[in-house]
Order: structure tokens, then C-alpha cells, then sequence
């Protein structure tokens, strides 16, 4: 059967399974129960199964112990489920009969087992009825049954295993046939279907930590096939080609749709937030999509958006794969919309906004809007259908009163002859006007510690507090968003007479927050403002800190898009509001309005996508499995995707294979109280992203540069706090610019040398790479590489996702600051990213080449510049250049980034930083040499003047004391250390940067071996406080089987 | 609603007669240091709404003056009406909210949905309430506080509501108001200009500016008759001789000019002699 299939690659990456495992544990626990009933019914099925799940099993989850083998059991259920499973336990049960049938749709089971996945003992029941829904459906709908047939079929082609999909058809037909013969047995039925759901549970869960293979390429198919029939076609197609040689591992998404429905949605594990996005557009018949998003809540509950362009699963990490579907663009003019459809959408997160109170309206307004919604969804007002209590199932406000009950009704009658579409156009032309509107808040605190709220609109940056405006940014007046752990910086333009920018800092509960804040102002900035996204700075050098960049299609994009749009108005049924009142049955509903324009819709779809959709998303729509790369980040991650085996189609291959994380850390204490004092205690990083240039062709451009630079230079004067020290802005301000410029020029430059001298130590490093790549599965072998002139790079490997350290909310990305420095060369993994711990996989080495001397001033340069905001977004195109490096292919590729450093002249330091991928990672289409990693090497030469150096206002540079380096090895790590005592200005600064690296392969647990990396430095030096944490990890994927 | 098409309708207006205990009491200074003339300013009361109701057609509702209330007439500050709403305020003079009693109840009168300030540390003076037709603006000032800002916000949710710092003892209205839907008329002193400067910052709309010479005569009366034709009320170029010529530059308005220098002299302006109300509304 399918299973074996499954259990097979499952075997493979036991490896990585079993690190993962212990996070799991908790989730196993659920499984006894139910997996015992799964075991044995599989084992009696398939005794070799078994014995292959157990092995996995046993060492997976031998933490658990206990349900070794019914686990091991359970896991072959759901990693087959759709079709031998079911063809299985019908089997099985056969003898018993009755309602087998009713299994038939089990991977439909599957799914929503899977997305219940941490609902643990909740699951047992939604799983039952979920069955039992589907099997309704099924039974309901014949249509559906062919279809599945036939899709089982060809899964059985493409897994090659003929005899599961007869039984499957088979079964099917006696599904149907039995469907409704024994209602006595629904109870053993049940039980069945229990353990069954129990099962698949477990492997969704185990998916979500790690690389667990539950679901063949197979099972996603016929998902598919019965979601999307027409999608199913062509994604198989991709897939087919895919699957049969690896096979991919997939969740179930429960994605909570706008009319309060929850959809299961089954992507790849490795799949980009796009993906889903996709699927569930196409589901929802979807076109003008670009207004939209899929959000997920984080542990704090706080909402945050999918980024399409990174893999879901580094997104929610930990989390349960549940969204929503939202409305992340609210159009200001709805009526410019093209389809009734999305207008549909719109509204109905309308008056989700309204009913919760996210949409302030006036009591008027309330009934007003109410009135439509109701014609809309009921139509005229009938006196007699429409008894008074009609509508007290619908929700029209926070507060609903009998009072605004009877104003709802009467504005209703006066609707009469309006069509949903006219009605649903009346509702959003009233609901445009209001002031929050499209108003996405956030909270903060002024400079003054005063509560306030953030808005971020179509128009720009509003701040509000308590109810009340009191100030607003429109985006052509902000120069730039930067963000620095917890505080919000934005620039906002001189007027008229003023002379200066100027920079208001706002502090936001924690550095997530302000990173979501940011990223919230990025995209709005570049929907509604620009012509066309921004190129991230992918592959630059300069690019510290956040490289995330809206990287869909811009409000004037989508609607060229919408122009194009040539389809019959699609048909599409209002699911009544009242659902929201009825979540439970909502839950349920299989199905969809959209079965009916399915087929037409779908392809409609991509033709029009096709044009306007940048390349990467193509790409991505067509390889779902592209092993996520993230463009956007840069950061280390990508590399693990990028990391394709091999043929550039068959990315999606690769993802399960492992991945090697390498992290280099870099810990720089520091015991003075200048800079550090408002930080102590709190790790910093700096957190540069090297940029990943696609695979390393093209040189990196010094685009960025500029204007991180800039940023970088100014923030420091900027943050009252910070620098204490600073000068004046105006003298900062205009220093930084004239150095900004000088910059720019060296940098572009030197970049050119620097790749020469790049390639060598390329070529050095290569040498090793291919080892590493040769044994992808036992986790690369990190090489670090240490420069003679007593740098340290550690490397970490991470196989294991990272877990949230506390550190990481203390984290602090330096981006700007790191640019001046040499070496640090800091990949942020995105989202995760802003510790290193916690990025997965990227792998990257870095080597850096510092004199001993730069190094010091490096260093203080470094933390001088370090208090700078993070992530600068700059909303003036102009400082960006763009690389033109195949720029959509390095989009989907992974690969090197190359980081550029500066170094500070009084004494022109050079640094070089190289950063190889693994061979595998660069691979991808362009590199023709599968072998050969790829290297991007950028060296910086700049010059800085004492002051600006000094990004502070410090303008002395600080006197060398005293210099050391000590190095000590243990097991897996090797750690160098610098001392530097430098006197500035009066103060004795010593710092002490400890380069540590952590090689090892999969075994390793590579966060921990961090964890005490740091705490011993910790430890070592407790007078001294972390001023920051660079950490670089370097992962390998390796093929599948290597798992 | 949200209804900016029918800024400047309508169709009732509140008055209350000027007491024979005007300019008497404390609270309000007499600017300009000039003898009040009652009889006067009673005349010009009686202009003032023979204006209200014959050129601009609206329905008077005159409450009677109260000797015990000199400042009754002010009638602006005690409530502020948006469609079908009204906000009654919280003045800042203790000695004035006896004067909600009596408008409040005009108000229900006329059907209008009640809201009234409840936060004891809230001042709201309606003379600090700019409605330009798409949001509000609230001026803080020396009689209205953040508190009192809040409670238009409360009431008036669909729109903007943003704070504008008023500088001295004027009130917002003082120095501006509207004189049109997309118009505001600003004043030319250095409060005015910031202010106007901080509306410009915190408004998502673009607002046409007449800006005229004397801050005095920026406090107009903008009314809409019937379906197009725009009328306003301005100081006349007795009162306001720099200013008069500036409102030549509006097209098509039919330029009532209104005198009101006695109750200016207590920092009455034109608007705060009334309140507009608009009862039949579009929707």
C-alpha cells in the first residue's frame, strides 16, 4: 500500500525526527489512546509497516516510550491515509463490515485532524465529526466520488502501487453501497474513526516540529483532487513529477475563512506562506487577491500576517497550523474593485471589524450598515418571513441593542429591490467613510512614555491616543521606518522650514511587536504608495537587519490585474452572517460554493496570474515544494531551501531532506556604561542579514548601501537615549550624509575587489563544502573559518528548530551598526530571526579577515553605531539600488549571502566576508555546478572620519589599551576570544568578543550547545553585559534519503 | 452617517436671547476693554436671527434668556450636533452648565439623539468643536481638555477626531471655521497659522484655505440653501475692514455680511450665537 511508501521516507528522517521529538512529546502524549486503536488495527493490516513505523517510531519517540509501537502505527495511518488507509481499515474492519464505507474519505479526516493538531484531546471529537461530515458529503455528493476514484488512481500510478488503488475504488464503492446500511455500528465506527483521526493527528504534529514524513506526495493529491479538482490536475502534474521520486510531507492548514468557516488546507511542510495563500484564493474563487492575507496568532495572541515569500512553518514555528483569512489591503475605494466577489470578501471582514469593535461606527452607521448586510443576505424585507427576530442572529455591532435592532430593520425595509451585489457596494460606500477604516492599530508608547495608538492606513502613519488623533504621517512625509528592538523609529521629512529631519521614536511592548509594526508600514508603504514592490536588497552586502520587503503586487498593480479579468461575474453564495454567531457548524462545512466554478475559476487564475505575477511566485505556485527559500530574508534560512538537490524543478524534493544549520555567534560583552547601560542584561544582535545574493553570480551591488548607512549614522543621534552623547542632529544629520556619500562610492568600489578576493577564499572553502554536501544527513560539517588576524567565527549547527529563547525578545539587531563593523555578518532568520538560536536553517560561512587592529576599531565603532534602529525601511526609492542579479531566481533561491564590511579608516581596515552556501543550496538552476558552492564574497573598504565613526557624537576613536586572544577548544565548539580595552572620551571600554563555533552534525543539539555557549560567556564575564549576539548557522539540505 | 454631501444643510437653528445680565458677569473678559451696549448687542441678536431665519430659511428655536445665565447666548458651547446626534458638553465655567438644562431639552425636542459628557473631569466647550464635514477637530485650550476631546470621539465615531493646541483664551473657533465643505477660513495670527498648520498634518483630506486678515473675522457661517446655493455669514466690513474683500474670492456665494461686535467683545463670534441642526437627514 501507499504506506509503505510513506514509511520509508519516514525511516529516512528518523534523524531529525528524534532531535525533534522531545518538543513533541507533549503532543505524543495524546496519541497513546488513540494510536493504540490505530496500531492495531494497521499492524494486523500491514505487518511490514509496522515494523518500519515502529523502528521510527522507537527512536523518535522513544521520549515517550510508551506508544512506541501504537504510535509507530498510527504514524503509518496518517502518512497514507487518503488511500491505503482507508482501503486498510476498511479491510480490517470488513470483517466487522458495516460502516466502511464511511472511511472512505480519510485523508479529508486527516486534514482536519491535522489542523487540530495542539487541540489535543479536543481533536478525538472534531476528528469524529469531522469524518462524519465528510462522509456525509461524500455520500451526498456522487459527483465527488468519481473524481476521487480517479484521483486515487493516478496517486496509484504515480506511487506505482496498483493494488491500493483498486482497493481504494473499491472501497469507495462499498462506501457508497454501505454508506447508510448499519447504523448500529456507529458506535465501532466511531471508535474507528477516533483513532484513526488520532493518528493522523500525531503526525501533523510531529510535521510541525520537524520533518516528520507523514503524508505522501500521494495523499496530497488526492486532497487536492477532492478539494480542487481542476487544481489538482495541474499541481499533480508538478507534483507527480516530484512526488514519486521524494516525497513531500504536508500539514493540514485550518484556515478560518471570512464567513466564519473553517477550511482544512493541506500544503507542503516546506511551503510558502503563498502557497497556502493560494490555495485557499483558488478555494474562495478568489481573483483580486493582492487585498488580501492569511494571518496566524502568535503565542501572545497577537495577530501577524503570513509573509507569502517565506515558509509557513519557520512563521508559526511551534504553533498550530491555523489562520485566517483577512482583508490586509483595505482598498479606499471599494467600488474600484473589479468582482462583486471581492467586494463580497471585503465586506464580510467588514463587519467582522464592526462586530468586534475593530470598526468604531456610530449608532447610525451601525443600523445602516446593518441594514444592508441583511439585505444582502436576505433580501427584501418580508413582513412575514422576516418575523422580528430575524435578525437577532446577526451581529451589527458590539453592543447590540433592541433600539439598534428596530433602526436595522427599519433602514431594511427601505432596501427593497437592492441586489446583494448593489447592497454589499451601499455597505462599503458607508463604510469607507469611516475614520478607522483600513486603520490597522497598534500599540505603543510616545517618547514620554504616554500610552498612545499607532494606525497604519492607506494614507500613512496615524497616531492616536485614546480615541483621538493626535498626530498623522502621511508616507510621503516619512523618509524612513526603522525599528530597533522595542522602539519604532520613523523620519519624517523638513517642512517647509525646517532645516532638518527629524526622528520620532516610539517604544512598543516588546521587539516583536515593533518588528510587526514595522513590517506592517513596509507593506502598506509599498501597496499603496508605490507603482511596484521594491526589490528586497537580496544579496547586498549592506543589508543588516530585516530584508523584508512587501513582495506582492502593489494596489496599482493588482488593479492593472483586475483589468485583465475576464470572467463571467462567478457565482458565489453568501453564506449568511448568522454563521459567525454558529461557529460550530461553520466548522464543519465541507463544502464550498466554489465546487461550481471550480473548474473554470481555477484556470482563469493562473492564466491572469500568470502575466502579472512576478516570477518568484510562479515559481513558487508551480513548485509548491520549492523547498522554501525566502527570498525576502535573506537570512540563513534560506539557504536550507535553497539547497536543492538538483534539478531546479524538483526543489520541493529537497526540503525534507535535512538541513544543516550552522550558526556563528559572535558575543561581544561589554562592561561600560556608555552604550550598553539601557541594554544590559538584554542580548544584542546585531543582527545583519547577509544578504543572499542568488547564487553568487552576480557581484552584490552596493545599493543598500547608502542608505543603511545613513540609517545606521543617524539613528544614533536620533535616540536621545542611546547616545547620550550625541551632537546635535543637525551637525550628525549633515555629517552623515555628506559620509553617506562618500560611502556609497567606496563601497561600490571595493565591492568589485572584493569579489576577487572572495572567490579565493571561495575556492578554499569549496574544497570543504563538497564533504559537507556529500553527508547532508549527518549535518554538515561546519567549518569555521578563522582568520589569522584572531577573528572568531562560530558556527553552529541547528538542526533543530530553536527554540524561542527568552533572549530573543531581548534581542537587538544592529543591522547599521554591523555594516561598519568588520565581520559581523548576521543573517536574521526572519521572523524567528531576531535570535540566532532560533533561525533554523541557513547555512553560511563566513570568513572574515581582520587585521587585529581594525578589529578593535571596529568594534567601537560598532557599538557606537550599534544603537541604531535595526531595520530601516526607507519609503524614498532612490537609495535603493537594485541588484540586477537574476533578481527573481535569487527570490527563490537560497544561497549565499555576502556581506560587505566596513571598516572604519583612521586605519583602513579591510574586511572580507565570504559566504559559501552549500554546494547543494547554490546549486539551483543557475549555478550549473551542483558541486561547487557558491561564494559571494564582498569586501568593504570605508573610510569614516573620527566623527562620523563615531556615529554617537563620540568623536574620539577611541585609544587602544590592550589587546588578547585566547582560544580553547571543547567537543564540539571552538571558541576564540578577544579582549580589548580601549579608553574613549574618558571612559575605559573593554570589550571582550568571544567568537565561538559549534560544529557538529545532526546529533548535536545545536541550540543548546549555543544556550551554553552564551551562558558560559555569561558566566565568564558577570560583570560584563551582552551587548550582542551574532549568530550565522549554516545548514545543509540534503537530499531526501539523507533524512 | 458618514455624510459630507450634506455639509452645510439645515434646517433648524437654536438661539437664546441675549439677558439683560450681559457682559456682567466674571467668567468672560470684555476684550476689548469697550463699554458693552446691551441694547446693542440685543439689536444685532435680532439681525442675527432675522438672518437665520429669512435669508437662510431656517426653522428658530429661540430659548428664552435667563438673567441668571449671562452667557446663555452662547449657545455653540453647550451642545454639538452631527446628523442626528447631539453632544451635550461640559463647559468649562461651572456657572455655565446650567445652561445645558435648556438647550438639552430643545434638543430632544427635536428627536435628536441625546449623548452627554460624563467623565466629571471633562471640559468641552463647543466653540473648540470644528466639524468641517469629514472629521472633527477639537482644540485644546484653556476650556477644553483632552477629556472633554474624547467625548466628541466617543460620540462621533464614524469620523476623525483630531486635537489641535489652541494657544491663549480663544476658543478654536475663534480664528476659523468653515466657509464651505472643502473650506476652511483661518485667521492670520501666529495661534491661527499653527493651528491650521497642525489640522493640515492631521487631516487625510485637502481643505481649500481662505486665510483673511483678522482672526475675528474667520468665525463665519456657512449654509447651504436649498440644492446650490451657498450662503455665508461674515463680519461686515465695519467690524472686520481688512477681511471683508478676502471673501469676494469665494465664486458663487451669496455674502451675508453679520454684524456681532458686542457679543465679540465677550469673545462671541457669529457661530456661537447658534446651533445648526439638521433634522432631515439624507439618510
Amino acid at each position: 500500500m501507499t504506506t509503505e511508501v510513506g514509511s520509508e521516507t519516514e525511516v529516512k528522517k528518523e534523524p531529525e525526527q528524534a532531535e525533534e521529538q522531545p518538543q513533541t512529546q507533549a503532543e505524543t502524549e495524546q496519541q497513546p489512546e488513540q494510536q493504540l486503536v490505530d496500531g492495531k488495527q494497521e499492524q494486523s493490516a500491514h505487518s511490514t509497516d509496522l515494523k518500519q513505523a515502529e523502528e521510527e517510531q522507537n527512536t523518535q519517540e522513544s521520549p515517550s516510550t510508551q506508544q512506541k509501537d501504537t504510535t509507530a502505527a498510527s504514524e503509518q495511518v496518517s502518512p497514507a491515509p487518503q488511500e491505503g488507509r482507508a482501503g486498510v481499515e476498511k479491510r480490517e474492519e470488513q470483517p466487522g463490515s458495516k460502516g466502511i464505507a464511511r472511511f472512505l474519505p480519510p485523508w479529508l479526516k486527516k486534514q482536519k485532524s491535522q489542523s487540530h493538531v495542539e487541540q489535543k484531546k479536543s481533536q478525538m471529537k472534531e476528528g469524529e465529526t469531522t469524518e462524519n461530515q465528510i462522509q456525509e458529503k461524500e455520500e451526498k455528493s456522487p459527483t465527488q466520488s468519481p473524481s476521487k476514484q480517479q484521483s486515487i488512481e493516478k496517486e496509484g500510478e504515480e506511487a506505482r502501487k496498483d493494488t491500493s488503488v483498486e482497493e481504494k475504488e473499491e472501497n469507495l464503492i462499498q462506501d457508497h453501497q454501505q454508506s447508510k446500511q448499519e447504523e448500529t455500528k456507529v458506535d465501532e465506527k466511531e471508535e474507528e474513526k477516533l483513532s484513526i483521526s488520532s493518528a493522523e493527528t500525531q503526525p501533523a504534529k510531529e510535521d510541525q516540529k520537524e520533518d516528520v514524513v507523514e503524508k505522501d506526495s500521494d495523499v496530497k493529491v488526492e486532497d487536492k483532487k477532492e478539494e480542487d479538482t481542476i487544481q489538482n490536475t495541474e499541481v499533480k502534474t508538478d507534483r507527480s513529477i516530484q512526488k514519486v521520486p521524494k516525497k513531500m510531507k504536508t500539514f493540514v492548514c485550518k484556515v478560518t475563512l471570512l464567513d466564519g468557516t473553517e477550511y482544512p488546507c493541506e500544503v507542503e511542510k516546506r511551503a510558502k506562506g503563498q502557497v497556502l495563500f493560494a490555495k485557499i484564493c483558488e478555494h474562495l474563487n478568489l481573483l483580486e487577491k493582492d487585498y488580501f492575507g492569511l494571518t496566524y496568532r502568535d503565542n501572545a495572541d497577537q495577530k501577524n500576517w503570513l509573509d507569502p515569500a517565506k515558509e509557513i512553518k519557520r512563521q508559526i514555528r511551534s504553533l498550530p497550523w491555523q489562520f485566517a483569512f483577512n482583508v490586509k489591503f483595505y482598498p479606499p475605494d471599494p467600488s474600484q474593485l473589479t468582482e462583486d466577489i471581492t467586494r463580497y470578501f471585503l465586506c464580510l471582514q467588514l463587519r467582522q471589524d464592526i462586530a468586534v469593535g475593530r470598526l468604531p461606527c456610530s449608532f447610525v452607521t451601525h443600523a445602516l450598515l446593518g441594514s444592508y448586510t441583511l439585505q444582502a443576505e436576505l433580501g427584501d424585507y418580508d413582513s412575514e418571513e422576516h418575523r422580528h427576530d430575524y435578525i437577532s442572529e446577526f451581529q451589527f455591532a458590539p453592543t447590540q441593542t433592541k433600539e439598534l435592532e428596530d433602526k436595522v430593520v427599519e433602514l431594511h425595509k427601505t432596501h427593497r429591490g437592492l441586489t446583494p451585489a448593489q447592497a454589499e457596494a451601499l455597505f462599503l460606500e458607508n463604510a469607507k467613510k469611516l475614520s478607522m477604516y483600513g486603520v490597522d492599530l497598534h500599540h505603543a508608547k510616545d517618547s514620554e512614555g504616554v500610552d498612545i495608538m499607532l494606525g497604519v492606513c492607506a494614507n500613512g502613519l496615524l497616531i492616536y491616543k485614546d480615541r483621538l488623533r493626535i498626530n498623522r504621517f502621511a508616507w510621503p512625509k516619512i523618509l524612513k521606518i526603522s525599528y530597533k528592538r522595542s522602539n519604532f523609529y520613523i523620519k519624517i521629512r523638513p517642512g517647509e522650514t525646517e532645516q532638518f529631519e527629524s526622528t520620532i521614536g516610539f517604544k512598543l511592548p516588546n521587539h516583536r511587536s515593533a518588528k510587526r509594526l514595522w513590517k506592517v508600514c513596509v507593506e502598506h508603504h509599498t501597496f499603496f504608495r508605490l507603482v511596484s514592490p521594491e526589490q528586497p536588497p537580496k544579496a547586498k552586502f549592506l543589508t543588516l537587519g530585516s530584508k523584508f520587503r512587501y513582495s506582492g503586487r502593489t494596489q496599482a498593480q493588482t488593479r492593472q490585474a483586475s483589468t485583465l479579468i475576464d470572467r463571467p461575474a462567478p457565482f458565489f453564495e453568501r453564506t449568511s452572517s448568522k454563521r459567525l454567531s454558529r461557529s460550530l457548524d461553520g466548522v464543519h462545512h465541507f463544502t464550498f460554493p466554489r465546487s461550481k466554478s471550480e473548474g473554470t475559476g481555477t484556470k482563469e487564475l493562473k492564466q491572469l496570474q500568470a502575466p502579472a505575477v512576478s516570477a518568484t511566485e510562479q515559481i513558487l505556485q508551480q513548485d509548491f515544494s520549492a523547498p522554501a527559500v525566502s527570498d525576502l530574508e535573506v537570512g540563513f534560512k534560506d539557504k536550507e531551501d535553497g539547497k536543492e538537490p538538483g534539478s531546479p524543478y524538483k526543489p520541493t524534493l529537497s526540503p525534507e531532506s535535512k538541513s544543516l544549520e550552522e550558526e556563528i555567534t559572535t558575543i561581544l560583552l561589554s562592561k561600560e556604561g556608555f552604550s550598553t547601560a539601557s541594554f544590559a542584561g538584554a542580548f544584542t544582535f546585531p543582527t545583519k542579514r547577509a544578504a543572499r545574493g542568488d547564487n553568487a553570480k552576480t557581484a552584490t551591488k552596493a545599493v543598500s548601501l547608502a542608505h543603511y548607512i545613513e540609517s545606521s549614522k543617524k539613528a544614533p543621534s536620533r535616540t536621545e537615549e542611546v547616545h547620550p552623547d550625541g551632537r546635535d542632529l543637525a551637525e550628525s544629520t549633515e555629517k552623515l550624509k555628506s559620509e553617506m556619500g562618500r560611502e556609497q562610492e567606496i563601497d561600490t568600489q571595493e565591492t568589485m575587489a572584493n569579489e576577487e578576493t572572495t572567490k579565493m577564499f571561495t575556492v578554499s572553502q569549496r574544497s570543504e563544502s563538497p564533504s559537507v554536501a556529500a553527508k547532508p544527513a549527518e549535518g554538515g560539517e561546519m567549518k569555521t573559518q578563522l582568520r589569522e588576524k584572531k577573528e572568531e567565527t562560530i558556527v553552529v549547527r541547528d538542526v533543530s528548530t530553536s527554540s524561542d529563547s527568552e533572549s530573543e525578545e531581548e534581542a537587538e539587531y544592529r543591522p547599521q551598526v554591523a555594516r561598519k563593523d568588520v565581520d559581523q555578518i548576521k543573517e536574521e532568520p526572519e521572523e524567528n530571526e531576531h535570535l540566532p538560536v532560533r533561525s533554523l536553517a541557513s547555512t553560511v560561512h563566513v570568513e572574515v579577515k581582520v587585521p587585529v587592529e581594525e578589529k578593535k576599531e571596529l568594534e567601537e565603532k560598532i557599538e557606537k553605531g550599534g544603537m541604531l534602529g535595526e531595520e530601516v525601511y526607507c519609503t524614498t526609492a532612490e537609495e535603493r539600488e537594485e541588484p540586477k542579479v537574476n533578481g527573481d531566481v535569487s527570490h527563490i533561491d537560497t544561497d549565499i549571502v555576502t556581506q560587505v564590511i566596513c571598516c572604519s579608516e583612521p586605519p583602513v581596515v579591510k574586511t572580507e566576508m565570504v559566504t559559501i552556501s552549500d554546494a547543494f543550496a547554490s546549486q539551483k538552476s543557475e549555478i550549473s555546478t551542483k558541486e561547487v558552492p557558491i561564494v559571494h564574497t564582498e569586501t568593504k573598504t570605508i573610510t569614516y572620519e573620527a566623527a562620523e565613526v563615531d556615529g554617537t557624537g563620540d568623536s574620539e576613536p577611541g585609544v587602544l589599551m590592550t589587546a588578547q586572544t585566547i582560544t580553547s577548544e571543547s567537543v564540539c565548539t571552538t571558541t576564540t576570544t578577544q579582549i580589548t580595552k580601549t579608553v574613549k572620551g574618558g571612559v575605559s571600554e573593554t570589550r571582550i568578543e568571544k567568537r565561538i563555533v559549534i560544529t557538529g552534525d545532526a546529533d548535536i543539539d545545536h541550540d543548546q550547545a549555543l544556550a551554553q555557549a552564551i551562558k558560559e560567556a555569561k558566566e565568564q564575564h558577570p560583570d560584563m553585559s551582552v551587548t550582542r549576539v551574532v549568530v550565522h548557522k549554516e545548514t545543509e539540505l540534503t537530499e531526501e534519503g539523507d533524512d | 452617517m458618514a455624510t459630507t454631501f450634506a455639509f452645510g444643510k439645515y434646517t433648524h437653528a437654536v438661539v437664546r436671547a441675549i439677558p439683560d445680565t450681559f457682559g456682567k458677569k466674571d467668567g468672560d473678559k470684555n476684550e476689548q476693554g469697550a463699554e458693552l451696549d446691551l441694547a446693542k448687542a440685543q439689536r444685532q441678536y435680532g439681525v442675527y436671527t432675522g438672518i437665520l431665519r429669512q435669508k437662510l430659511g431656517l426653522q428658530l428655536i429661540e430659548i428664552p434668556a435667563d438673567s441668571g445665565l449671562p452667557d446663555s447666548w452662547r449657545v455653540e458651547d453647550i451642545a454639538i450636533v452631527q446628523g442626528d446626534t447631539a453632544l451635550i458638553t461640559r463647559p468649562w465655567s461651572a456657572s455655565r452648565r446650567k445652561e445645558v438644562d435648556a438647550v438639552k431639552k430643545v434638543l430632544e425636542e427635536l428627536k435628536l439623539r441625546i449623548v452627554e459628557v460624563t467623565d466629571q473631569e471633562a471640559t468641552l466647550d463647543g466653540s473648540d468643536v470644528l466639524f468641517t464635514g469629514r472629521e472633527f477637530f477639537v482644540g485644546l485650550s484653556s476650556r477644553t481638555n483632552h477629556k472633554g476631546a474624547e467625548a466628541v470621539a466617543d460620540t462621533f465615531r464614524d469620523f476623525a477626531v483630531s486635537t489641535v493646541s489652541v494657544h491663549g483664551s480663544a476658543h478654536l473657533k475663534n480664528f476659523c471655521s468653515m466657509a464651505g465643505s472643502d473650506t476652511i477660513v483661518i485667521g492670520s495670527s501666529d495661534g491661527a497659522k499653527k493651528a491650521l498648520k497642525m489640522m493640515e498634518q492631521l487631516t487625510d483630506h485637502h481643505y481649500e484655505i481662505l486665510t483673511v486678515p483678522d482672526d475675528a473675522a474667520a468665525n463665519c457661517i456657512y449654509v447651504k440653501v436649498g440644492s446650490n446655493s451657498n450662503y455665508l455669514l461674515h463680519r461686515s466690513a465695519d467690524e472686520c475692514p481688512e477681511s471683508a474683500a478676502a471673501f469676494q474670492k469665494l465664486p458663487d456665494y451669496t455674502l451675508v455680511p453679520t454684524a456681532c461686535s458686542e457679543v465679540s467683545k465677550l469673545g462671541g463670534t457669529l457661530s456661537s450665537c447658534s446651533l445648526l441642526i439638521n433634522r432631515k437627514l439624507e439618510l
